[in-house]
């Protein structure tokens, strides 16, 4: 048991800090701070991605054919790392982490040709279309209807909660396109474009006041049997296997290392009774408790990596990642809010912030109403935990 | 011992919810969210017209001569119904420091007019620097001839932008943390020097931060030096009524809750037949009634000058903001995406209590107080009887 990077990794590591030193300019952050959920975000998050792209970062984790890099499980680790220490965004993952490996697993030649290049320079924008009103944690119920009608299938039916449907060029959706068996099986993993007729997007406001929500409707779209990925009625087998190219990053610890050093400092200028935050026994009890918290997650997370790096198939506390990250994350965004007192519940409108008297709370309260979704989407935490009774701990119903 | 309403109480308690059941629908809620100051001057004359607004005064200021119950009453249904109109800050907190000020001049002109609905007032007291400590005052109060001039800055107003009176927190003499050498003025609003930033809660609720630049004071709200002990009792009362408040929109979101999970399908079945679902729920349901008991202990211990009034309400108030955040959290969580938008009225219950926690002072706050008092309580037994028994 040891904790050393090798020679190579260090030099990596080096390569890394020094991308972001360049990359991670005052342009970039002036273009991406405080944009998340506004119109401002697209072309910030287009214009860092392409910074990733110019690299040959944009996609670590494909196939070096298609593009990727053949990074060790221990070179994301420590891009990702350098990425949230210095506090700049992850890849908007519908096309590059969620779509792109369906597509170059299952896909056509000509699909993979056709979309690859573009998810890579960022020339699409992709979003996700699963979630129904009427199906949420039981996804495979899923409506949204599929008919073949000569080279094109007709879809009638919509989507709910599709994250950036608005911006998007592309969506991919899970359709049905049988009724009679297994509700599983009846399933089609389909690549639509946004601009087609019949399709539109209504955006649902959401309690952080962003709009990054929508439902997306469907009326007559036809969309062509090319579009298909693989065969009908595989879709939801297509679609399981991607969940299992879950990020290795999940938990987000790197980035839950830098808000809590952020809550830190914070603490430590806000005077409360007189004397720093920071030094208020309760405050001081429960940041060390997240932290504590932290330091095992962090820990929890090596070994998954380290069993990567052997090539073996990563053991039962891989489960928790995302649990127990999320769940810090929200302690977290409370921390933050409560330092910031009266001003987490107030909207700072047009005022600077001297005339506010603040000028972090409006960033606290988006990040806790934002983060209040990060239990709820990626399947919730209360299905993970029955998914995690069931088939780590062996409690069948 | 008896918690139950009087007639009376039951008929105020009744004529708010049925006021609630006819005019806050969520829809209705944001009309009258998105008017001018947050709130709509119509509701505001049917309070007066029902006579609300006069139930927390003395008979002998025109008022009905409610007590910590009536309050409890009102400010429980406001909460339950999301109501957006300024009860605390122009009743319970201006019209209360006026009231509890005893300048028979200021009561009797003031009082009937904040009765009759035309009058709106706001109390200024928070400051930059003064986070939860009340007493934390910068803002300068100087005798000028018979004149007091006011000079400094007040955040996060209730109430701050259609107020029209003020009562200002100023300090007179002393240090900055002082308690002693407060004082309370009253200063219009739009008297010459004064300047409103006005902005929103996250509920839509109006605040302003206010300066004061060389402002000469209409009046003093009790004696000089003295605006601790006019102010102490007022804001404990509002301390009441703000957990009462948060009864309300606890209550409202448990029935919203088990609501959605006795009709809100997935996997064939209603999710409430979920057991990690009817822990949580039940979880919801206990903290709920936690607080209600400590409210009635709060409220009792208050009307009745008990001895143990103090420590009820600080225990109170650091159960509502736990509890309150609980409730909140997994009335989201239980209602998957549906709980993220601003579709149901659930976020905005959430944004309440989120509010009502901080008000005063949060619940860290608020529990360091509680075990200043606690700690405090000399036990009659000595060291010596322990021993011996
Ligand atoms: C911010 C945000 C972004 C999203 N982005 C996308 C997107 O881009 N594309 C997309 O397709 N979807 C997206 N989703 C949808 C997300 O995947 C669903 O919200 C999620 O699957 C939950 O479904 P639901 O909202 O219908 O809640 P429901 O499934 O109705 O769940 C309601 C409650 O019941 C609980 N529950 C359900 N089943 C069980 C069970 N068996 N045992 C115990 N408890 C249970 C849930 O945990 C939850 O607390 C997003 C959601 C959010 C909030």
């Amino acid at each position: 048991m040891d904790l050393q990077y090798t020679a190579e990794e260090h030099a990596f590591r080096e390569e890394v800090q020094q991308f972001f030193a360049e990359q991670w300019d005052d342009e970039m952050k002036s273009m991406l701070e405080n944009r998340r959920g506004t119109d401002g975000m697209k072309p910030g998050m287009i214009e860092w991605q392409k910074r990733l792209y110019n690299k040959g970062w944009m996609a670590p984790g494909w196939p070096v054919e298609h593009g990727g890099v053949d990074w060790s499980p221990t070179q994301h680790h420590i891009f990702n790392s350098e990425r949230a220490r210095v506090g700049a965004p992850e890849r908007i993952p519908f096309g590059v982490t969620m779509v792109a490996p369906v597509i170059y697993s299952y896909g056509t030649e000509e699909q993979k040709s056709k979309f690859l290049p573009r998810i890579l320079a960022s020339e699409d924008w992709w979003c996700q279309g699963y979630s129904e009103p009427g199906s949420g944690s039981d996804l495979a119920s899923l409506q949204c209807k599929a008919e073949l009608d000569g080279e094109d299938y007709v879809i009638n039916g919509s989507k709910i909660w599709t994250t950036y449907a608005q911006y998007a060029d592309w969506i991919f959706c899970l359709v049905r396109t049988d009724n009679s068996g297994r509700k599983q099986e009846g399933i089609t993993f389909m690549l639509i474009d946004m601009n087609s007729p019949g399709v539109t997007v209504r955006p649902i406001a959401t309690i952080d006041g962003f709009h990054h929500l929508n439902e997306v409707f469907f009326e007559d779209v036809r969309v062509p049997v090319a579009n298909r990925i693989g065969e009908e009625g595989k879709g939801w087998t297509y679609a399981k296997s991607l969940l299992v190219h879950e990020r290795l990053s999940i938990a987000e610890v790197a980035d839950s290392q830098g808000m809590l050093a952020k809550i830190r400092d914070l603490a430590r200028r806000e005077i409360n009774g007189g004397k720093p935050l920071l030094e208020d026994a309760r405050f001081a009890q429960r940041l060390s408790d997240v932290e504590i918290e932290l330091m095992a997650l962090e820990f929890t997370e090596l070994r998954v990596l380290a069993d990567a790096a052997k090539g073996v198939q990563p053991g039962p506390e891989s489960s928790l990642l995302k649990l127990q990250g999320t769940e810090i994350q929200q302690t977290l965004q409370e921390l933050l809010m409560d330092v910031s007192g009266y001003y987490s519940q107030t909207l700072q409108g047009d005022l600077s912030d001297e005339e506010f008297g603040n000028d972090y709370a409006d960033l606290a309260r988006k990040l806790y109403f934002r983060g209040r979704a990060s239990t709820i989407y990626g399947g919730s935490n209360e299905v993970q935990k029955n998914i995690t009774a069931k088939y780590v701990l062996g409690l069948a119903s | 011992m008896n918690f139950d309403l009087t007639e009376e109480q039951t008929m105020i308690q009744d004529s708010l919810e049925r006021f609630v059941n006819e005019h806050y629908t969520l829809d209705q809620r944001n009309a009258v969210i998105s008017l001018r100051d947050g709130f709509s001057p119509a509701h505001w004359q049917r309070f007066a017209e029902l006579g609300w607004l006069s139930i927390p005064f003395a008979e002998d200021n025109g008022g009905f001569g409610g007590g910590p119950v009536d309050n409890m009453v009102i400010m429980r249904e406001i909460g339950k119904g999301l109501v957006a109109e300024p009860f605390l800050p122009t009743v319970l907190l201006f019209g209360g420091l006026l009231e509890a000020g005893g300048r028979q001049e200021l009561q009797q002109t003031y009082l009937p007019q904040i009765i009759a609905g035309e009058l709106q007032g706001a109390f200024a007291y928070l400051e930059k620097q003064s986070r939860y400590e009340m007493t934390d005052v910068v803002t300068q109060a100087r005798q000028d001839g018979d004149n007091w001039v006011i000079d400094g800055e007040k955040i996060v107003v209730l109430n701050g932008g259609a107020a029209q009176k003020l009562v200002v927190l100023a300090r007179t003499s002393g240090d900055q943390s002082d308690e002693k050498g407060l004082t309370l003025f009253l200063v219009d609003a739009d008297a010459s020097g004064v300047q409103r930033k006005a902005y929103r809660m996250t509920d839509g609720r109006d605040v302003a931060n206010i300066t004061f630049s060389n402002v000469v004071a209409e009046a003093v709200v009790g004696e000089v030096d003295q605006g601790a002990e006019v102010m102490n009792p007022v804001v404990d009362s509002a301390r009441l009524a703000v957990c009462a408040e948060a009864l309300g929109a606890m209550e409202s979101l448990n029935a919203q809750t088990l609501e959605y999970l006795k009709t809100r399908k997935q996997f064939d079945v209603t999710i409430g037949s979920f057991q990690a679902l009817q822990h949580r729920a039940v979880d919801m349901f206990s903290a709920t009634e936690n607080v209600r008991s400590l409210l009635y202990r709060a409220v009792c211990t208050a009307a009745a000058g008990h001895e143990d009034a103090t420590r009820s309400l600080l225990a109170l108030k650091v159960m509502v903001g736990r509890a309150g955040r609980l409730v909140g959290g997994e009335s989201i969580q239980m209602h998957g995406g549906m709980g993220m938008t601003d579709e149901l009225s659930v976020g905005f219950y959430v944004k309440r209590l989120m509010i009502i926690n901080l008000l005063f002072g949060d619940a860290d706050y608020h529990q360091q107080q509680f075990i200043e008092v606690a700690n405090a309580e000399q036990s009659e037994l000595t060291l010596a009887d322990t021993e011996a028994a």
